[in-house]
């Protein structure tokens, strides 16, 4: 196990109201794997920041343990838990060189000069930082300073290596580029890692397993596929992508799920543990699960078509459905195959149970 | 956005992770919470501190420093102005109001009045000036701004000198060209000349700094939502440095107030002012006990309205001074105005031209007022009789001056970057010294170190300590801009990477304050050279300081001399800056200096 905390909580207390506290983490479990690389996902102020500064030592939790390694580290100060962070600012020694900031770790581990040039050129080449190393920080590109950050935390070889929303401030194509090249060189060393980002494409892409967080609680932990495919609660399902919501009446648990909505009864073979026989279910399918076409008595709904936006690759539709207040959303991947819908249009929809998953309502 | 995370790092007494502006946040949220972990984060602390005894040592080192050189002697003026034979008593104040008329009840309202006076004036020559170098994109900017600075390393009282030369009795204009025969400059107008020429440079930097960062996108907004050019400047731009001026203007209340030189020069008997007769009372009269109830007089009105400038007005800036300036692409200012403004930005910079050109002329003419013929007696005088205190001059602001930059430095490191008990006093106190008039200082320390156990008066050791606490402010500033400037994970990811509070201090934050320590230096070496108010009162027959040298040519008629003395200073201080930024220029690779910035 290299890197376990049990029921982390940090609790901050409010700066103008002395009686108002703020609990920024709450209760927080996990375990994480040996060269597993972890994301805490969550929308802003949900406390995964403030987590990873707690696994990096720069703040000291209310309550709960950190172990990283097995051992138990919350005496230990940030500088001696062996931890590196890449942080978002990059936070590059602005009167240092290149090869001075990757080298600064090893120096101040009182590693000999020339073992230090040695593991620095090692780090540099694999970064393709090579021919830069007498640079100043200030002459370096964005993406530069980047790979110099990774690349001043991955030589020390840490326990840990932690990233705390590292691509934020670069621009977008060079963010898809980063995020493949930071997979690719955390599997090549095979560092445990922890990554915080409010971007869940970010997540989908780096990440062995994804732990969405809102208002300081796990709301999820899980595979990319389980996040996306098999959301626990409605928080995860709506955050992560987009996805329309149908509510019905648990009939049938076995197997599979039976929900009534309206007068029909469907099977579902994907469900949380949590739904109950006899009460509110929530099916959850996505807009790309959706198949439209004429309007029919064998559709599930039947609806008009009131937003339709074409991107290229896809078409997007909003469809507006008899007695449910939020419309129906729907993408089509193959649109000039599958036929254009115009705004106004009446159209049905219908979907395979096999793509849906359903969450207890409660 | 800034992260709950960052803000709260130090209710855990950590003490990396805050950049000042962070810590300013901070400072004002936790009040709050201060009162119930008050114990309990005070302790947390202590026993941080506690652990690293040399940083302890450090901090208490400083803060009975501070209490002892700039909070005693302030101490020492209230309690002698408020004691009578050992007993508290208002009969000070009373003499001092009631004496010869209310002569000097009048000397606080013309010092009062003339405060303002300069602080109108002074912001509205800096403002236009300023305006039409931000805005107008008037030709010769380069040279407008140079000229603006230039009063700022002279001594204070140049301009007093140059009107003595140029309208006085022997004037240059009143005398040789107009031909009077008893002109007189003393009084109200010169001495208000002389001091919007002295201070208004102040307030072009401010306001300077003020317009540069508002942005010109959003003059050319309101153009673009059609406003025409009049209205843009009353309610865009004019609204947004309101601010500033206000800043400014208090500022030079404050300064005008505090100024000492050229009152002595031009005030004379008929307008008396506050700060000159409190030091005639003193080294004229003698009289200790009046002397310190006139500079208490002068203390409320510049402290307050310091507090107020520094608490309130400069917290109700829309923009932040810092950062890249922003060229003003716009043509926001119309071809007429453009020509009017840099007419009058003209009519400016050939006044301090003029005055500049008279004391150059002044010092090598070889009787001002009757003989203008060149020769370089005036220098031969002036190396006679003061080469002793120019060597003294130097030594005193060569040994003050990095001593007060390394102890400003050192307190902006704690003050922003650590937690321990009397931090907040040790920034008020330190600070204080730029609210607290320059003469009053210098009475606080004839009343703090005349006696035993603390003997100092005559000494070089008073006039070094003098020097080094009142300029610790200087390098104060410059260290809290440029640790704001540091981003706080810098220093997170020298932690990060296994460094402690000691290496991270030694290897990350230190190396990138230097620079800002050298230009920081430039500063207050220009003010140690140029002081005049408190040195007066600390300058022994061993210890001669030029500025006082100066001064008393100037009273005793030898303005050649006192003007070729002047220049010498002046060429001084331009060298001094010469070499240091040279050394920045080498070593570090920066330019920064008073100058540009």
């Amino acid at each position: 196990m290299s890197v376990k905390l049990v029921d982390v909580t940090k609790v901050f207390t409010d700066h103008d109201d002395r009686q108002k506290e703020f609990t920024a983490v709450s209760h927080v479990n996990i375990e994480i794997e040996e060269g597993e690389m972890v994301t805490f996902l969550g929308p802003s102020g949900c406390g995964k920041t403030t987590t990873l500064r707690i696994i990096s030592g720069f703040e000291t939790q209310t309550s709960g343990d950190v172990f990283i390694d097995g051992e138990l580290v919350n005496d230990l100060p940030a500088n001696k838990r062996n931890t590196s962070m890449v942080f978002q600012s990059y936070a590059i020694f602005p009167h240092l060189s290149v090869s001075q900031n990757i080298g600064f770790g090893l120096e101040l581990k009182g590693m000999k000069k020339d073992a230090i040039k040695i593991e620095v050129d090692k780090i540099m080449e694999v970064m393709g930082l090579t021919s830069l190393g007498n640079r100043r920080p200030s002459q370096l590109s964005g993406g530069q300073q980047q790979r110099v950050a990774l690349a001043r935390a991955i030589v020390n070889k840490p326990r840990v290596l932690l990233f705390d929303e590292p691509l934020s401030n670069l621009d977008a194509k060079l963010r898809e580029q980063m995020r493949i090249e930071i997979r690719r060189i955390q599997q090549q060393f095979g560092i445990t890692s922890i990554y915080v980002t409010h971007d869940q494409s970010e997540a989908m892409t780096v990440s062995d397993r994804i732990m969405v967080m809102d208002k300081g609680e796990i709301k999820q932990l899980g595979t990319p596929f389980e996040i996306y495919s098999r959301p626990s609660n409605r928080f995860v399902a709506d955050f992560i992508g987009r996805a329309n919501f149908i509510e019905g009446l648990v009939c049938g648990l076995q197997d599979a799920v039976s929900i009534q909505v309206g007068k029909t009864v469907l099977r579902f073979p994907s469900f949380n543990p949590d739904v109950e026989e006899g009460k509110i279910g929530i099916v959850v399918i996505r807009p790309e699960g959706l198949v439209l076409g004429k309007t029919s008595s064998s559709a599930f709904f039947n609806g008009t078509v009131s937003h339709a936006v074409y991107l290229g690759s896809s078409m997007e539709y909003e469809i507006s459905v008899d007695g449910r207040e939020d419309p129906i959303i729907a993408v089509s991947n193959n649109p000039v195959k599958e036929g254009f819908f115009h705004v106004g249009d009446p159209v049905g929809i219908s979907f395979d149970p096999v793509s849906a998953h359903v969450i207890s309502g409660s | 956005m800034r992260r709950p995370a960052r803000v709260c790092a130090a209710l855990v007494p950590l003490d990396m992770g805050m950049s000042g502006s962070d810590w300013n946040v901070h400072w004002k949220k936790t009040r709050g919470t201060m009162k119930r972990f008050h114990f309990t984060d005070q302790w947390k602390d202590m026993k941080k501190l506690s652990g690293d005894p040399l940083l302890l040592c450090v901090i208490v080192v400083l803060l009975l420093s501070l209490i002892m050189f700039i909070i005693y002697p302030l101490l020492r003026v209230c309690i002698v102005s408020f004691q009578v034979d050992g007993h508290f008593s208002l009969k000070n104040f009373r003499d001092a109001l009631t004496y010869s008329n209310g002569y000097y009840l009048k000397a606080l309202w013309n010092s009062l009045w003339m405060g303002v006076a300069t602080a109108v004036l002074g912001t509205f020559v800096a403002f236009v000036f300023a305006y039409s170098l931000t805005r107008a994109n008037i030709p010769g900017k380069k040279f407008f701004n140079v000229i603006a600075t230039i009063p700022i390393i002279s001594p204070p009282f140049i301009g007093a000198l140059a009107i003595v030369m140029l309208f006085g009795r022997n004037g240059f204009i009143s005398s040789t060209l107009l031909g009077m025969r008893n002109a007189n400059a003393y009084g109200a107008k010169g001495l208000l000349f002389a001091q919007v020429l002295t201070f208004f440079p102040v307030a072009y930097i401010t306001l300077r700094g003020v317009l540069e960062s508002i942005s010109p996108t959003l003059e050319d907004a309101a153009m673009d939502l059609g406003g025409n050019r009049f209205t843009i400047f009353r309610k865009v731009t004019l609204p947004l440095a309101i601010p500033g001026i206000a800043s400014s203007m208090l500022v030079l209340f404050v300064e005008s107030l505090a100024d000492f030189g050229n009152p002595l020069v031009l005030a004379g008997a008929q307008f008396p002012i506050l700060s000159v007769q409190a030091y005639l009372e003193i080294t004229g009269m003698g009289n200790f006990a009046k002397g310190a109830a006139l500079a208490f007089i002068l203390l409320v009105p510049s402290v307050s309205v310091y507090m107020l400038q520094k608490y309130w007005v400069s917290k109700k800036q829309y923009v932040t001074v810092t950062g890249k300036p922003t060229q003003s692409t716009n043509n926001v200012v119309s071809p007429t105005a453009r020509w009017i403004l840099f007419a009058v930005s003209c009519l400016i910079a050939s006044v301090v031209i003029l005055v500049y050109a008279s004391i150059i002329w002044g010092a090598f003419a070889k009787s001002w007022g009757n003989s203008y013929e060149v020769t370089f007696d005036n220098f031969k005088y002036v190396f006679r009789v003061g080469f002793e205190s120019v060597l003294d001059t130097l030594t005193i602001a060569g040994i003050s001056t990095p001593i007060s930059g390394i102890i400003g430095m050192m307190i902006a490191f704690l003050v922003v970057r650590k937690r321990f008990i009397g931090r907040r006093f040790m920034e008020f106190s330190s600070m204080l010294s730029f609210a607290v008039p320059g003469t009053v200082i210098g009475i606080g320390y004839i009343l703090a170190f005349n006696h035993a156990p603390f003997y100092l008066t005559g000494t070089l050791a008073i006039l070094l300590l003098n020097f080094i606490f009142r300029y610790i402010p200087v390098g104060i500033q410059g260290g809290v801009a440029v640790l704001n400037q540091i981003d706080p994970s810098i220093e997170e990811a020298a932690v990060d990477l296994g460094a402690d509070s000691n290496v991270t201090f030694r290897k990350v934050t230190l190396p990138l304050m230097i620079p800002a320590f050298f230009s920081g230096l430039i500063f207050a070496f220009v003010r140690s050279m140029t002081a005049i108010s408190a040195a007066i009162f600390l300058v022994s027959a061993k210890w001669k300081f030029m500025t006082v040298q100066i001064m008393s040519q100037v009273e005793s008629g030898r303005i050649g001399a006192a003007a070729a003395f002047s220049l010498i200073l002046v060429g001084i201080i331009l060298i001094a800056m010469a070499v240091i930024k040279l050394i920045l220029r080498l070593k570090y690779q920066t330019t920064s200096s008073i100058l540009s910035g």
